[in-house]
């Protein structure tokens, strides 16, 4: 039997795709794109949902893991259409307009930077961790900025998006289909963590890392895989994002965006496995409503997160579905 | 009792927080199929004690032994995994898990992987077996599917057992299993512990004074971070010093 | 390399450093009273910025925008802290990361609103411009010896607070213990929003001491926060002495390198390739120094355990 909760994710499910169907019937180019975006947002929501919700981790620097995947696609496409490979001694790497390639790169680039910041600010807990992930997030920024050799605080262009063996990429429908693909993918993974053996050793560390210690398990090993997953999803996100904007720039690693990442996954329900797309969703909605009434939207949308912190705690889907059943 | 290598040896060990001596050179040892009970007044040091042995609190002298081994400098985790099951004073459950779910994290605790991504852990029946089977035998197979926030406080009691049951430890180092039980509880408890004693000998921290001289083989009394007598329920009466040091207490109170 | 252009770089770090302590003070001593990580404070420093740059231009006295800033970022703390953040005290770190940034982005679009995009001037007065001659035959702007000054005094000030009076006599047993302080029947709502305040003002004059220097403008306090939490990091949260030696650490470290690490590099490297490889190091160097302080140290220089 479905709970409510699985109901309604079906459903968004469902409605993540339709929209775009139907705009395309109706030959509305720009809502496609949305809907990518809103796709794409969503993944790297989910990513951040496996430190948050499950773990406990308030990592308010995943920016850099974002921003680490789409220079991840600016540099190898870079490389690829200046035909000048990336390295040649000791071996040659050459750049590549291949998305796959490309994927599994930012993948591994972010699972490596997420290991590194993930091992010294997993020393910490509580604000210790939550300023020390900000900081390195800026770190990364800032040497965005300082490198020249891809664009500094200019950012990187592509002229062309990279391709997809048998798909045209150009093609936003089909660009679309890819990202809710794999979004889809990563959600089924991510349900499937949170049910795993590791999924609840990682959530009784969230609750009483006392007890997790007491049965023999090292909360530290177990956050820290978690963060290496959440930070390579999201890396994978930031390579999709930069594909979909054929630009990267410094202004991905930058703290507002760790922090409207984080802004997706509250808006939807924290630990929720469809939250971060209800907070994708509901974001760019409001950007492109309220930003059509007044070029300062965001105080609303300041406004409204505060009343939700303050009044709603639980997210949208928290409203609708109800408090959490614990799963069988 | 034959005098067998005890599971656990503490020797000497002392920890003082500025002026406060809260252990003051204590010496004590946990034997094969005993239960040696912990008692003294309050801030008498036996939660102090009882972090030191599990391994939450460094001592600054002495060595802790388990099973022979000095265990001084491993951590919580590492001493886990020797077999030391430790229930907790103040519940430390996870609270938001359903009651089955805190004993099968027992369970992954005890196979020791928890690195596993994709499996349904609760249609794990490696796990779910010894899970419900510590349930049953704490008398908690009913409560399975309720959130432990939900239980009272003696069934969080009931459930801290079960999910030390469920490591199969070499030794159990309880911190008042039976407070907030009830009477009828705590009597079952006791004849339960009874029984696991032979499983695995306890070290065991209470103020049910019924419940202690009704179970310990030994009795250590901490007074002052200090352990001023270890012996037989019949010799503890008997001992001048621990009914000054208890009986002046619980005249004052 | 001179040792007075040394010596000078050392003078413009610790300008920098008084600046950022300024700011981690107030952020620290929120944290070590009332536990509350405040991403906002940097919309505080840019408040003082504001109100400086508008008073100043209306009445051209500097020493009124000053006292503009101190007032309007206090006033803006204590309105803050009485409408928002006392709400959060209770929640955990989530909840007030969220509400923190939301309060960003309403701080920042508000002034955006009210005072548009581009950014504003505040003048150094002219009894403050000029350089100063110095033992050693440095040549130092005035203004920036007295941004040093003020910092210096300021801190002064804050460990006097602290350690003597009786306000601070009620900060230090707050840290400690929340119910002992009100069962002491202290008024601890009003203490809150004192501390707060106080805070705020603080932060309110370096966002005024800085705008003179650079431009005035929305998101000016952001990149100040994040330094301003590395340096409590670095310090130990909770901790004024630990901010103070945090900040002066911080503001050296990437003020000289800054200045000495693209040279450092143009020792063994082509000029192009060793300013470029200096740079983009010296913009890392303060996360790095972090890092070790780490490891060695998870709860900072002068933290106890968190």
């Amino acid at each position: 039997m479905l709970t409510r909760e699985t109901t309604l994710n079906i459903a968004l499910a469902a409605a993540l795709l339709a929209v775009p169907l139907l705009a395309l019937a109706m030959d509305e180019i720009f809502i496609i794109t949305l809907a990518t975006k809103v796709a794409i947002l969503a993944l790297a929501g989910v990513g951040l949902n496996i430190a948050l919700g499950i773990g406990g981790l308030v990592s308010l620097g995943h920016a850099a893991f974002f921003g680490i995947g789409g220079y991840a696609m600016g540099i190898l496409a870079a490389h690829a259409q200046n035909y000048e490979p990336i390295l040649e001694a000791p071996f040659l790497i050459e750049g590549t307009n291949q998305m796959p390639i490309i994927w599994l790169v930012a993948i591994v680039a972010s699972a490596l930077a997420a290991l590194v910041i993930g091992a010294l600010s997993l020393r910490t807990s509580g604000v210790y961790f939550i300023m020390i992930t900000l900081a390195f997030g800026q770190m990364l920024y800032y040497f965005a900025i300082s490198w020249s050799a891809y664009g500094g605080e200019d950012g990187q262009s592509i002229w062309v998006r990279n391709e997809f063996p048998g798909l045209n990429t150009l093609d936003p429908i089909q660009f679309f289909l890819i990202a809710y693909v794999i979004l889809c993918v990563v959600l089924v993974f991510s349900a499937r963590l949170a049910r795993s053996p590791f999924g609840l050793a990682l959530a009784a560390a969230r609750q009483s890392e006392e007890r997790v210690m007491t049965v023999g398990l090292t909360p530290f090993h177990l956050r820290l895989v978690a963060f290496v997953i959440s930070g390579a999803i999201t890396g994978l996100a930031g390579a999709l994002y930069a594909d979909l904007n054929r630009f990267v720039s410094p202004t991905m690693l930058s703290w507002h965006t760790s922090g409207e990442i984080m802004v997706f996954v509250i808006i939807g329900g924290v630990g929720r496995l469809f939250g971060p797309v209800v907070g994708a969703a509901v974001f760019i909605l409001l950007e492109h409503i309220l930003g059509g009434f007044s070029e300062y939207w965001q105080i609303f949308l300041g406004l409204l997160l505060l009343l939700m912190v303050l009044f709603a705690r639980g997210g949208l889907i928290g409203a609708i579905a109800g408090r959490e059943v614990a799963h069988d | 009792m034959t005098d067998m290598t005890p599971v656990l040896k503490v020797e000497g060990i002392s920890k003082s927080f500025g002026a406060l001596k809260a252990s003051d050179n204590v010496s004590l040892d946990l034997r094969p199929g005993e239960i040696h009970a912990l008692i003294g007044p309050n801030g008498a040091g036996k939660s102090t004690l009882i972090k030191q042995i599990s391994g939450s609190l460094k001592p600054d002298s002495g060595r802790i032994e388990v099973l022979g081994r000095d265990v001084t400098d491993l951590d919580t985790v590492a001493r886990a995994r020797l077999g030391l099951g430790r229930t907790f004073q103040i519940s430390s459950l996870a609270m938001e898990f359903t009651v089955l779910q805190n004993v099968v994290l027992g369970a992954l605790g005890a196979r020791g992987r928890a690195f596993s991504f994709l499996r349904n852990v609760m249609k794990d029946k490696a796990l779910l077996e010894p899970a419900q089977r510590a349930l049953e035998r704490v008398g908690l197979q009913d409560e399975a599917q309720r959130r432990t926030a939900d239980l009272s406080h003696g069934q969080r009691r009931q459930l801290e057992v079960a999910v030390a049951l469920t490591l199969q430890p070499k030794l159990f180092l309880m911190d008042e299993p039976m407070a907030g039980l009830g009477a009828s509880g705590s009597k079952a408890l006791t004849g339960f512990l009874d029984e696991l004693r032979h499983e695995a000998p306890i070290l065991l921290v209470e103020h049910d004074m019924d419940a202690v001289f009704a179970l310990a083989d030994r009795i250590s009394v901490l007074v002052y971070g200090a352990v001023i007598a270890t012996g037989t329920a019949d010799e503890i009466r008997a001992n001048a010093e621990v009914r000054r040091a208890y009986l002046g207490e619980e005249d004052a109170a | 390399m001179s040792i007075i252009l040394i010596l000078e770089q050392v003078l413009n770090g610790l300008q920098f450093g008084v600046m950022l302590f300024l700011m981690a003070a107030g952020l620290t001593l929120v944290f070590g009273v009332m536990g509350l990580i405040n991403l906002a404070h940097g919309a505080l420093y840019m408040v003082g910025a504001f109100a400086a740059a508008a008073v100043a231009g209306l009445t051209g006295s500097f020493l009124l925008a000053l006292v503009a800033s101190l007032a309007a970022a206090a006033a803006a703390g204590a309105i803050v802290e009485v409408a928002v953040i006392r709400r959060l005290y209770d929640r955990d770190h989530l909840d007030q990361v969220l509400a923190t940034f939301a309060l960003i982005l309403i701080f920042s679009e508000g002034t955006r609103w009210i005072f548009g995009s581009f950014p504003l001037f505040l003048d150094v007065p002219d009894y403050l411009s000029g350089p100063v001659s110095l033992p050693g035959g440095i040549e130092y702007p005035l203004y920036r010896l007295t941004i040093i000054a003020i910092g210096l005094v300021v801190a002064a000030a804050l460990f006097w607070l602290i350690a003597r009076t009786r306000i601070g006599i009620q900060i230090r047993a707050g840290e400690a213990d929340r119910e002992m302080i009100a069962a002491l029947g202290v008024d601890i709502s009003r203490l809150y929003t004192l501390v707060f305040a106080l805070g705020a003002a603080l932060a309110g004059l370096a966002g005024a001491l800085v705008g003179a220097i650079q431009s005035v403008q929305v998101g000016m306090g952001e990149p100040v926060l994040i330094l301003a939490f590395v340096v409590i990091v670095i310090g130990g949260i909770g901790s004024i002495k630990g901010a103070l030696v945090g900040a002066v650490l911080v503001g050296l470290t990437d003020t000289l390198g800054k200045v000495f690490l693209p040279q450092l590099f143009g020792l063994f490297m082509e000029p192009a390739s060793a300013t470029s490889v200096g740079a983009s190091l010296a913009s890392m160097l303060i996360y790095i120094l972090m890092a070790l302080v780490l490891l060695v140290r998870p709860s900072g220089l002068y933290g106890g355990s968190n």
